[in-house]
């Protein structure tokens, strides 16, 4: 087989595309685990889910409130759906996992591996597994755009482009502003920054509603471009933990990047040997558990 | 535990195919050894493995590969794959320990999933049909585990189920002998106080690897008994929802009891048989249970009744 210059580029824009899918949830992962001390196994369920209810504002929702014209649009759904997802979390971190905060840390994780299966056991039975379609994309980001290397199609260069703003946003607010500067220090110390005056439950339930958010919104994103099903989060996960392993938790920037990363490695391995594709990012893990077991950007404590 | 509870209950798994249909048995039993070897793990070393199903199902694979298609006869081919769960096992082991805690967790389901596409893609493995036609074989060349008997007016495949039943008694065996062993005693040590353990002068690493590798080999026995009696080799046992439902067992029955994973095994298998009709509410079902498990009963049933009798079952 030949491989031309095209194709790599082709791949690699490709794999960048999943890699952003990666990089907002190791994202998330790493804010809620940096706090809470949870690696939050509902996360896949939870990226599913926000797919799912913005296929469902976009075709179910109009009919069942009387209004058989309604659809939410995609415009809409990028802030609504984060909202209600992100809504849906902050009660669970309210209801549920708060009560986990002084026993094992493995028990967060066994629960919100409980509240995936959960999620996806209700969509499987109302959906197929094979994928429902979102039709939602704005007539806007239809058809492609010549990258000058290649014809990229328009939505995914957007995809791109939202969801690093996204990540570097959030990036932002956490290492640059005074609240990330509140949100590092209960990471390091929630006592102390407690007897400061900060209220620091409160600012548990929202880092753990907005890592939900950021799980919501690469579902609504990735929805036009994935079609929509109830495996999705599950298959979604088991890479994201390996990329989070990679990464290591410790950083917010090596969560974003070792995402990037990793989604355009694996689309290389597509042009050079297909098979390997779906393993490729656990064989990395297993070289860099041999080579840095802390992760490439983790400190071991 | 008192020697006449032991007693009663061997006589009454001797006894139970002539009450119970012995396929259920025999599942029950592979499940049961299953979360036995889960438990010896998070329950007294405290490595939370997410990824047994890995070793329960690759060596499913291996034993029904090799029983078919080499014509080895079963109890050889049990032992293979409890060998390449065990190999496995220690390729698997020496990889997660590095990380500690959570990534141990998140290692392992990540290092299971390479086995999963393995079983997906591999040309041996029969892709999404898995192996099947497995044939059940003659025990030591002699015995035939595939053998029916009537016996009042019901088939009986007696044969295999006291092969099952005796794979199963040596497996738990082997479990209560290396918990209750200096080994295990250590083990308990480090999953208590980890830094206290390495400052005794034990090197946790060589018996948390340990360990692994006999909970890896045993998860495997179950495994491949289980290709036997249902002569399929399926991805649902190499899947992570078959990782996660031991971890259920185990929690359910009673994390760190001996008797503990058999209840919550019983109990689990029991459910996906009685709501077969359900579909996919079973999982929403599991996904219940596992919270309530989580935020409510923690001990397990076992480990409840253990606090009640104040004895340690």
């Amino acid at each position: 087989m030949e491989i031309t210059l095209q194709a790599v580029l082709a791949q690699v824009m490709l794999g960048l595309n999943n890699g952003v899918f990666y990089a907002l949830l190791s994202l998330g992962l790493a804010v809620i685990f940096g706090l809470l001390n949870i690696v939050n196994f509902a996360h896949g369920a939870l990226y599913m889910l926000g797919a799912f209810v913005a296929l469902l504002g976009y075709s179910y929702l109009g009919p069942l409130i009387g209004m058989p014209d309604f659809q939410m649009n995609y415009w809409a759904a990028l802030v609504v759906v984060p909202l209600v997802v992100g809504g849906l979390g902050i009660l669970l971190e309210r209801t549920l996992l708060r009560r986990l905060y002084k026993v094992d840390h493995l028990y967060g994780l066994l629960l919100t591996f409980g509240v995936a299966l959960i999620i996806q056991g209700f969509f499987t039975n109302y959906f197929n597994v094979s994928g429902t379609p979102y039709d939602a994309k704005p007539e806007i980001l239809n058809g492609v755009v010549n990258l000058g290397f290649m014809v990229f199609p328009k939505y995914r260069l957007w995809a791109i482009v939202v969801s690093l703003a996204v990540c570097f946003g959030t990036w932002f607010v956490i290492e640059r502003t005074k609240l990330g500067a509140y949100l590092r220090a209960g990471t390091e110390n929630p006592d102390l920054v407690r007897a400061f005056g900060i209220n620091v439950p409160l600012m548990v339930t929202l880092t753990y509603g907005y890592g939900v958010a950021l799980a919501a919104f690469a579902g609504v994103v990735a929805a036009p471009i994935y079609s929509v099903s109830p495996v999705m989060g599950a298959e979604m996960i088991i890479v994201v933990f390996a990329v989070v392993v990679i990464g290591g938790m410790g950083s917010i920037m090596g969560a974003i990047v070792s995402g990037l990363l990793l989604g355009m490695v694996e689309g290389l391995t597509k042009v050079v040997y297909p098979p390997a594709s779906g393993t490729v990012i656990f064989l990395i893990m297993v070289l860099v558990l041999l080579v840095k077991p802390a992760g490439l950007f983790g400190r071991e404590n | 535990m008192n020697r006449y509870i032991w007693l009663i209950l061997f006589a009454l798994g001797l006894a139970a195919p002539f009450a119970v249909y012995p396929v259920f048995l025999m599942k029950l039993l592979c499940f049961g050894l299953f979360a036995c070897t889960f438990n010896l793990l998070l329950g007294y070393a405290g490595l939370l493995s997410f990824g047994h199903a890995a070793f329960f199902g690759g060596a499913a694979y291996v034993t029904g590969y090799l029983v078919k298609n080499s014509g080895l006869t079963p109890e050889l081919g049990v032992l293979a794959g409890t060998l390449c769960a065990g190999i496995l096992g220690f390729v698997f082991g020496s990889l997660a320990i590095r990380r500690q805690g959570i990534y141990f967790a998140m290692i392992t389901l990540a290092l299971a999933q390479i086995v999963y596409f393995v079983a997906l893609k591999a040309p041996f493995t029969g892709g999404e049909d898995g192996l099947q036609d497995i044939p059940r074989g003659m025990l030591f060349g002699v015995i035939d585990l595939g053998k029916v008997y009537a016996v009042g007016g019901k088939s009986l495949e007696l044969n295999l189920y006291y092969f099952v039943f005796a794979v199963f008694c040596l497996g738990f065996w082997l479990i209560c002998r290396t918990i209750n062993s200096p080994f295990g005693q250590v083990l308990k040590a480090i999953r208590e106080n980890e830094p206290r353990a390495v400052s005794l002068g034990y090197r946790v690493e060589r018996f948390k690897l340990m360990a692994f590798v006999i909970s890896a080999a045993l998860a495997g026995t179950a495994g491949a008994t289980k290709a036997l009696v249902f002569q399929l080799a399926s991805l649902t046992d190499a899947n992570w929802h078959t990782s996660g439902e031991v971890v259920l067992m185990t929690l359910l029955g009673g994390l760190g009891t001996i008797l503990g994973p058999l209840v919550g095994a019983f109990t689990v298998v029991t459910l996906h048989s009685e709501l077969s009709s359900a579909g996919s509410w079973v999982t929403v079902i599991i996904g219940f249970t596992f919270v309530v498990c989580v935020l409510l009963f923690r001990r397990g049933v076992v480990g409840e009744l253990a606090r009640l009798l104040k004895k340690s079952l």
